[in-house]
Order: C-alpha cells, then sequence, then structure tokens
C-alpha cells in the first residue's frame, strides 16, 4: 500500500529530495513534507482550485498530481511567488480592493489570475471571470477579484508601453 | 465612566471629525493571508500529533447489531479504535433545547453514537492513526452489521407522525408555534383580493472552503486543555468543552486562528469534534480532526429545506391588511446544541411581512425531526425565507391588481416617520429607512427605463424580467436571542486597548476574524478613537486565554457590538494618555489632544509630545511622575445592546435576469442593493459583505442544494455534483447605503454580514417570475433550475 520512491524536485527554486509514498498528491507533498502551508485542500477532487501550483510554468491541480510525478520538474508555490516579488503587484491589488475575505482561496486564485495576467494581457472582464471560474471562492462574489485582475491588466499593459 | 470618556471621536476643530469612519481603507491582517502565510487549523504541526477518522453510518437510519473494530485496530499506524460507549465515559451528551423556545424537544445526543445513527454520515466510530491516511486505510476493515429502520425524510410525513424516529419523544415534531394578532379570518373573508401560493426551498449548506478542523491538545499534568479550533464563538466552546468533558473551565483555553469561511457553519457544537477533544483527553496527546469534502456535505449543518404557505389579504386600492403564514421545516434527527434548530422556523414566524405596515397577521409553524443531516443557523438563519415567501406574495398582488411592484411596496413599507415601531409579529424597530431606501434603489438602477427596455425587448422574444424584495434584518442581537433561554451565549462583547510604550496601540478583542474585516473595522475605530494612525494600531482576536469575554461572530453582531466596545475602551484610553500628558508637561489635560501619534495642544494643534516618548516615560521613568499618579494605559471596556431585541437593519433588492424559454436557463444580469447598517465604519467591507452575501443568496436561489434519496441517502455529496456560484455566471452587484446609525451605541453601527443572503433569493425569484409574466408561468421552488422553469413553462 504505502510504497515509496525518491523523488527530486525543484521547489521555488531549490532542489529537495523526498522519499515519497507513491500514492501521495502534491498538495500534501508540499503541505506535510515540505511545510509550504500556503497552498491548501478544501475538494480534493478538482473541483474548487484552492490547491493550485504551479509546474514547469502551467498551473495544475496540486490534488490531482502525485508528487511522484513533479519528480524533476519545477513547482512554485505561493509561497515562491510571494517572495520573489512576480506577483507583489497583483497581490496589492487583492488588497486594495478587498479581494479576499477568509484567505483560504487566495493562494489558488492569485496562480489562476497571475496565469492568465501572463498568458492574456489583452483578456476582457468576460474573459477574467471565465478564467478564475476553476477557483471558487465562497466569501467574496468575485466583483472584487475580477475588478483586482482588471487593475493589474491594465497597470501592466501601461508598464509595457 | 469619567467624563473625559464622553469626547465625541475626535474634539472639535481638529480636521479628523472621525478619524477612519467611514474610509474604505484595506485591511491590515490581510497582507498574511495574500502569500498564504496565514494560519488555518491545519496548517499547525505539532509533536505526537495524531489524527482521527470516524467510521460513518451509510444508512440513515439503523441499529448497530454489531461493531467489530479488532481489524481496524491492528493496522499500520493505529493508535486507537473507539465506539461511542467509549467516548461517552469521556463525553457526556447533550441535547438542543432552549428555554425561551416553549415545548421545544430533542433527544440526548452523543459524541459517537450508541446502538443506533439517524442520519447517514452520523459517526459510530473512531479510528485515531499517525496519520490521516493510515486512519482511513483503517476504516475499511472495521466490520458492522446494520438492522435498517425505517426512514422518514419527507417533512409532511414526518409530522403525520405514522413512523416516529425517537420513540420516547412521543412524535415528530421538535417544536412548533402559533402566533394570531386577531381578526385575521374576518379580514381575509371582506377582503377585496386574496392571494395565495406556496413554495418550497431546498436544503443547501455553507460549503466554507476550510473544512471544520480541530485540534484539540489536552495536557495531564495539568489538566488543561488547548484547543486550536476554526470556529466563530471561542468562548462558547470553551464552555462547552469545560462542562462536557469536566474539565475545568478556567483550563480550557480556545484558540481561534486564522478562519477559512463560516457563514455560521462553525458555530455549532458539532459531535465528531467533541469526540476528538475527548480522545486528546483519553489519550494525553494532541489529536486532529479535519473534515474532507465528504464528511462536510454529510455533517456540516444543512439549512432552509422549508414548504411555507402564505396568503395575503389586499383592498382594491393595494393596500395590505393581513397575512396568514403555514410554515414547515425539517432539521434532521436532532435539534443542533447549543443554538438549537428551532430558531430558523421561529425567526420565519417573526420576519414575514416585516418591511409593510398592516396590523394583522397570523402564523403557524412546526420543526419536525428526520433522517438526514442536521439542519441550524447558516447565513441570514430565516431570513431568506420570509423575504422570499413576503415578496414572491407581494408581487403577485401586486400583478393581480394590476399594480406596479415598486409602486404596490411604496404604498405598503412602514412610512420612514413611524418609529419606533412595532411590527405585527410584536418585533420592535428603532428607526428603519424602507423608503429613502426604494427610492435610492429605484434612481440607482433606472427602474423606469429597465421597465422601457423590457417591454421592448419582449416584443423581440427576449425575456428579461425585473425583481424587487424588500427585507428587514436581525442584527447585533441582546441577550433576549439566547441568553434568556439559558443558552451560556455571551450577548456582550469587550474590547482591551493598551498603549505600549513605543507608542503603539493594541487591541484585543472578544470578537474573531472570520474575513469578514472585523480586525480591520475595529483597528479603524481604535487608531480613531485615541488619536494615533491605522499603521500604529494592531488587533489581536481569537484567543480565550488573551481576549476579554465575549460572544465572537454570529447574527451580524461583530461591528455593532465589537466595534462599540473598542470604541469606548479608546476613548478611555485617550483620557487615561491625557491624563499621564498633563503630568509630564504640567499643563491641563483638557488643553491637550492626540492627534496623529502626538499629544497636541488642543486648539493650536502645535505638538507637545510624541505618543512614544509619552510611553517611555510612563513604562520606563514613571519616577518622574508624580508620587500619588499612577499611569493607567491598558483599558478595558464591555458592551451589550439591551434596549431592543435586536437592532433591526433594513434594505432592498432587485435583481435584472434574462431567462432563456427554450432551454430554462437564467442569465443574471445585474444585482442592486440598498442597504442601511447604519454607521458605516468601511464602506468597502461592508460592500464586499453585501456582494459575497448577494452571491451566497444567488447560490441558493438558482444552483445550491442537498439532494437526498428517499431512503434518506445524499446524492450529490462533492463538489463537482453540489453546484456552487463561480465567477463567469455571477453578476457585478451594485451597493448603496443610507446610513441611519442607531442611538443604542455611540458608534452607532448595526450589522450588514447577512443582508445579501437575506434578500437575495426574492429578488431572483421576482426577477425569473416576472421574465415568466406573459406565459402565466411561475417558479416557487428554490433553487430554480433549469428543469424547474421549463417545468412551469409547461415544456417538460
Amino acid at each position: 500500500m504505502d510504497e515509496t520512491l525518491v523523488t527530486t524536485l525543484i521547489v521555488n527554486g531549490t532542489t529537495v529530495t523526498r522519499r515519497v509514498p507513491a500514492r501521495q498528491h502534491l498538495s500534501d507533498f508540499l503541505r506535510d513534507e515540505l511545510g509550504l502551508t500556503g497552498s491548501h485542500t478544501a475538494c480534493e477532487h478538482g473541483a474548487c482550485g484552492a490547491c493550485t501550483v504551479r509546474v514547469d510554468g502551467a498551473i495544475v491541480r496540486g490534488c490531482l498530481m502525485l508528487a511522484v510525478q513533479a519528480n524533476g520538474r519545477k513547482v512554485d508555490t505561493i509561497e515562491g511567488l510571494s517572495d520573489s516579488g512576480e506577483i507583489a503587484d497583483l497581490q496589492r491589488a487583492f488588497h486594495v480592493r478587498n479581494a479576499l475575505q477568509c484567505g483560504f482561496c487566495t493562494p489558488g486564485m492569485l496562480m489562476a489570475a497571475q496565469d492568465l495576467l501572463a498568458s492574456r494581457p489583452e483578456a476582457t472582464r468576460e474573459e477574467v471571470r471565465e478564467h478564475l471560474s476553476g477557483n471558487y471562492c465562497r466569501c467574496t462574489g468575485y466583483q472584487a477579484i475580477v475588478d483586482a485582475v482588471e487593475d493589474v491588466l491594465a497597470s501592466r499593459r501601461g508598464a509595457r508601453t | 465612566m469619567n467624563a473625559r470618556a464622553e469626547l465625541p471621536l475626535h474634539a472639535p476643530g481638529t480636521t479628523t471629525d472621525k478619524g477612519y469612519i467611514g474610509q474604505s481603507v484595506p485591511r491590515p491582517n490581510a497582507q498574511r493571508l495574500l502569500q498564504g502565510r496565514g494560519t488555518y487549523v491545519d496548517d499547525l504541526r505539532f509533536p505526537r500529533l495524531a489524527h482521527v477518522v470516524f467510521y460513518r453510518s451509510p444508512y440513515a437510519h439503523a441499529r448497530v447489531k454489531r461493531l467489530d473494530l479488532s481489524k481496524a485496530a491492528s493496522q499500520p499506524g493505529v493508535i486507537a479504535v473507539l465506539d461511542g460507549r467509549a467516548v461517552a465515559d469521556y463525553c457526556k451528551p447533550w441535547v438542543g433545547v432552549l428555554g425561551h423556545l416553549k415545548g421545544i424537544k430533542s433527544p440526548p445526543q452523543f459524541a459517537i453514537a450508541i446502538e443506533r445513527a439517524c442520519w447517514q454520515g452520523e459517526a459510530v466510530a473512531a479510528i485515531v492513526a499517525e496519520s490521516r491516511a493510515q486512519g482511513e486505510d483503517a476504516l475499511q476493515h472495521v466490520e458492522a452489521e446494520w438492522e435498517e429502520l425505517p426512514v422518514v425524510t419527507d417533512m409532511e410525513q414526518a409530522l403525520a407522525g405514522k413512523v416516529v424516529i425517537h420513540p420516547d419523544l412521543g412524535d415528530n415534531i421538535c417544536f412548533k408555534r402559533e402566533f394570531d394578532t386577531g381578526g385575521v379570518d374576518e379580514t381575509f373573508a371582506k377582503a377585496d383580493l386574496v392571494v395565495e401560493e406556496t413554495y418550497d426551498f431546498g436544503r443547501h449548506t455553507g460549503v466554507t472552503l476550510e473544512g471544520r478542523s480541530i485540534l484539540a491538545d489536552y495536557n495531564a499534568a495539568e489538566h488543561s486543555l488547548t484547543v486550536y479550533h476554526s470556529t466563530q464563538a471561542p468562548h462558547m466552546m470553551q464552555d462547552v468543552f469545560s462542562r462536557h468533558l469536566d474539565i475545568p473551565e478556567a483550563n480550557v483555553r480556545v484558540i481561534c486562528k486564522d478562519v477559512g469561511g463560516s457563514f455560521g457553519i462553525k458555530v455549532h457544537v458539532y459531535p465528531d469534534e467533541m469526540a476528538t477533544a475527548a480522545i486528546s483527553v483519553m489519550l494525553r496527546r494532541p489529536v486532529k480532526f479535519v473534515a474532507d469534502r465528504l464528511e462536510s456535505f454529510l455533517t456540516d449543518i444543512h439549512a432552509r429545506e422549508h414548504k411555507a404557505r402564505v396568503r395575503i389579504a389586499c383592498t382594491k386600492e393595494g393596500r395590505i391588511l393581513a397575512f396568514d403564514l403555514w410554515d414547515l421545516t425539517a432539521i434532521g434527527p436532532y435539534s443542533v446544541y447549543p443554538r438549537t434548530s428551532g430558531i430558523e422556523g421561529n425567526q420565519v414566524v417573526n420576519l414575514t411581512g416585516g418591511p409593510y405596515k398592516h396590523k394583522l397577521y397570523r402564523a403557524q409553524m412546526n420543526v419536525v425531526f428526520t433522517n438526514k443531516n442536521v439542519t441550524c443557523q447558516y447565513r441570514a438563519v430565516g431570513h431568506p425565507i420570509a423575504v422570499a415567501v413576503t415578496e414572491g406574495i407581494v408581487d403577485l398582488a401586486a400583478e393581480k391588481l394590476g399594480i406596479d411592484p415598486a409602486e404596490f411596496r411604496r404604498r405598503n413599507l412602514i412610512p420612514d416617520d413611524a418609529y419606533p415601531y412595532t411590527f405585527a409579529s410584536g418585533i420592535k424597530f428603532e428607526q428603519l429607512s424602507h423608503h429613502k431606501s426604494l427610492d435610492k434603489l429605484l434612481a440607482l438602477m433606472g427602474y423606469e427605463n429597465l421597465r422601457a427596455e423590457q417591454a421592448d425587448l419582449r416584443q423581440r422574444g427576449v425575456h428579461r424580467g425585473i425583481g424587487l424584495a424588500a427585507m428587514i434584518e436581525v442584527t447585533n442581537p441582546s441577550p433576549s436571542f439566547y441568553g434568556v433561554g439559558g443558552a451560556r451565549i455571551s450577548a456582550q462583547d469587550g474590547a482591551t486597548l493598551r498603549l505600549e510604550p513605543t507608542g503603539m496601540v493594541t487591541c484585543i478583542s472578544s470578537v474573531t476574524e472570520q474575513g469578514q474585516g472585523a480586525e480591520g473595522a475595529f483597528a479603524q475605530i481604535a487608531a480613531s478613537a485615541v488619536g494615533v494612525t491605522l499603521d500604529k494600531v494592531r488587533v489581536i482576536t481569537g484567543d480565550t486565554g488573551v481576549t476579554p469575554y465575549g460572544g465572537g461572530t454570529w447574527a451580524s453582531r461583530g461591528a455593532g457590538i465589537g466595534g462599540e466596545a473598542v470604541l469606548q475602551a479608546g476613548r478611555a484610553l485617550r483620557s487615561n494618555i491625557l491624563d499621564v500628558a498633563a503630568h509630564i508637561l504640567n499643563a491641563d489635560g483638557g488643553e491637550l489632544d492626540i492627534v496623529g501619534n502626538e499629544i497636541v495642544n488642543r486648539l493650536t494643534l502645535e505638538s507637545k509630545l510624541p505618543l512614544a516618548e509619552l510611553g517611555r516615560i510612563a513604562y520606563f521613568r514613571p519616577d518622574t511622575l508624580p508620587m500619588k499618579f499612577q499611569s493607567e494605559l491598558t483599558v478595558t471596556r464591555h458592551y451589550t445592546p439591551r434596549e431592543y431585541g435586536f437592532t433591526f437593519t433594513n434594505g432592498i433588492q432587485a435583481c435584472h435576469v434574462e431567462v432563456d424559454v427554450e432551454t430554462g436557463f437564467v442569465k443574471l444580469l445585474k444585482h442592486w442593493c440598498v442597504e442601511d447598517c447604519g454607521t458605516v465604519i468601511n464602506p468597502m467591507l461592508v460592500d464586499e459583505q453585501i456582494r459575497g452575501g448577494v452571491v451566497q443568496g444567488i447560490g441558493a436561489a438558482l444552483y445550491e442544494e442537498c439532494l437526498y434519496s428517499a431512503e434518506g441517502q445524499l446524492l450529490n455529496g462533492s463538489l463537482a455534483d453540489y453546484l456552487v456560484p463561480m465567477a463567469a455566471e455571477m453578476p457585478d452587484i451594485v451597493v448603496a447605503h443610507i446610513e441611519t446609525p442607531t442611538r443604542q451605541s455611540d458608534l452607532g453601527a448595526k450589522g450588514t454580514g447577512e443582508a445579501g443572503t437575506a434578500g437575495a433569493p426574492g429578488a431572483v425569484m421576482n426577477a425569473i417570475n416576472d421574465a415568466l409574466r406573459p406565459f402565466k408561468a411561475r417558479v416557487t421552488a428554490q433553487p430554480f433550475t433549469p428543469q424547474r422553469v421549463l417545468q412551469a413553462l409547461g415544456k417538460v
């Protein structure tokens, strides 16, 4: 039942090696093995998006990926994105707009939002809403989140020109 | 309270009359959550931490014939296996009744069921293991033999009582209430118009993204228990753990760090959480339980499930004369402890018809037991039922009389100059603003233009609808809500404010932070009352070992009650600081004030002394102060609303929808809310409470329902099957305010956390029915799924 495999991956820029149970999903690995508790689990069946992290640059559900599948790959979590400053403007916009209440969905929401900001800088309000529909928030009603993402879309567009 | 504590928020002559009150400043404590550096219960790491998982009944009603835990006990990592009897030795059962709900009854409930399970998901055994995964592995090795018992899942069958779930109680009626002003039958007999309709409300639940979580840490040497708990009411839980686990209250400490959503879900006593605490005592080590999503759906309180029949009598001029209500609600097999499951039905009786000025009212309400998960107080308790029933029937009456729904409301809303006012059900309003709110809403939404557009689009086969829902909302409850019934739940809250040597102000409140922004609001009030900038305030909440005693966060009470305590403590601290300043400066305290972190001359605003310097002298060089003077730079104040049972608020919502009459899909175009929560401390936070609440109300109206089979099996216990609102489907929500401060407190704040959820379902229903009007079709059963819309249209 508890077969283990040696797994080496780069988490937030640091190489880590652990012997992990084959059945352990990436979210539990990040939280329980590495103490990176910023990624949350709320449904553990891929619906809610609270566990969203980045693997080799693409956002994935940490609860739907096994830790061993991340062997040899680069994983970025909310802690890494915070420390590198990559999403400082997005976090500031969320703060100013009060685009979070309890904060449980927020790390996953920021991951999804940053993915949109990076891949579709011209996104419309409807496209923002569509893109964030894989991340549930029970507190805000979403409007402030959409407003915050639109603010950052505009400010990043402005910064490029 | 001395004279100086009566000072206004800021002294006359200063430029910042109200300080930060009324400003949309961001919440200081949100920063950690934005970096994923909050601390939810499941983020804590403890040595020797054990994990508990529960073996739960697969049946809705069944007797345990044989329960063999021996194989489970021998699985890898298993520390203990426990049945109901073993846990009962450490945890006394409870009964969810209150004295002021006359006749309410419920059987004793155990932390882990003994012999009989009464709903699918009720825990009948616990397995404690070194990891959650090992515990779940061991669950597969529990051997149980069951004898299925007759199941009651239908409310009306429960009321009829052919099968009685708890034979000792005699019938399935947990609680009933009848109310009658008299004169109802005579008035209906003579009325120009009588309309009647029956409304059905599905069960739904809060779906807090963070599941219920508890980590209990018993210290055998001290006979003390520290509980890290995702809760809304730490002091209530301290009392409950103390009494049911037989540990002196002073030895129980409840710590509530970050909470991942609550909405009323986390204000109740849950058997599996009580079992977790008991097991920590039994095993003398820390034990954690975190509900997974299936467990959340099976055991987090559900809410609503009402069938309500309502009639109103009107004159042909459109004046409402009387309301007549019959309500039936099912609560599962137990009334939930300690708040009871009788409150929601009770509120429906209190609130139905509440915005209107009719004098005659009759209600009959029954709360019945069924073999489904328990229901209890979830955001807006009873209001969504009362508002939808009231506003649905009011719209129907307006339609029958050919009167515009906005105009019909204008003719019947209680006038703004009629207060104080006692409504037909007996509830008392201090001061409401229905007409101002209606006028503001109609202007905000461009009502006339929307009506013109609607008529125009109908010609082209586009079916849009506009729905209004006026509402009243219970906030700032007095002790009459729970305390008078014998519940050991504080109606009072307290705040301690301390000036630190550095000039910082620490504010410690008994109200908890659930993400609503209570800590941010308290920082604003504290900064304003003391005279410091916002960055100089730190707020601490959620620890019974640290904070004043208080009720916590529920019933839209945090800002109004906890905020007033902060205000009074802030004024007292400012007064005490000025006493110290007067001695240091050898000045008359009356000439001094605090502005921008400095002692200043009250009239000239000339800077006299930084607070950091005052703090240094008061704490480290008090030898330089007069011999008989002792500075008091820590003060505590409390507040309890007592003048009214509740500080009612009012508001009105509007919803604009487009119904696809071919598919039954409802598209939300826009939603508006005008609300009067008295003094608005932080407009942004208030608006966000309203918006979040509206979306939870929309969820109830359109998507969310806990579906059960006739056998009492939950059919949709996952987030793939139970639909919650997502970003793409939600409309933009426009929020505006009328501010009528309550005169009961100096702060003047009423509550706002539940208003959105209270009114949205009624507004959505009326909007859909407005769109369907040309087809003479109406929907009355929530959630209004495409199937139900098509059924109303006669297409399926």
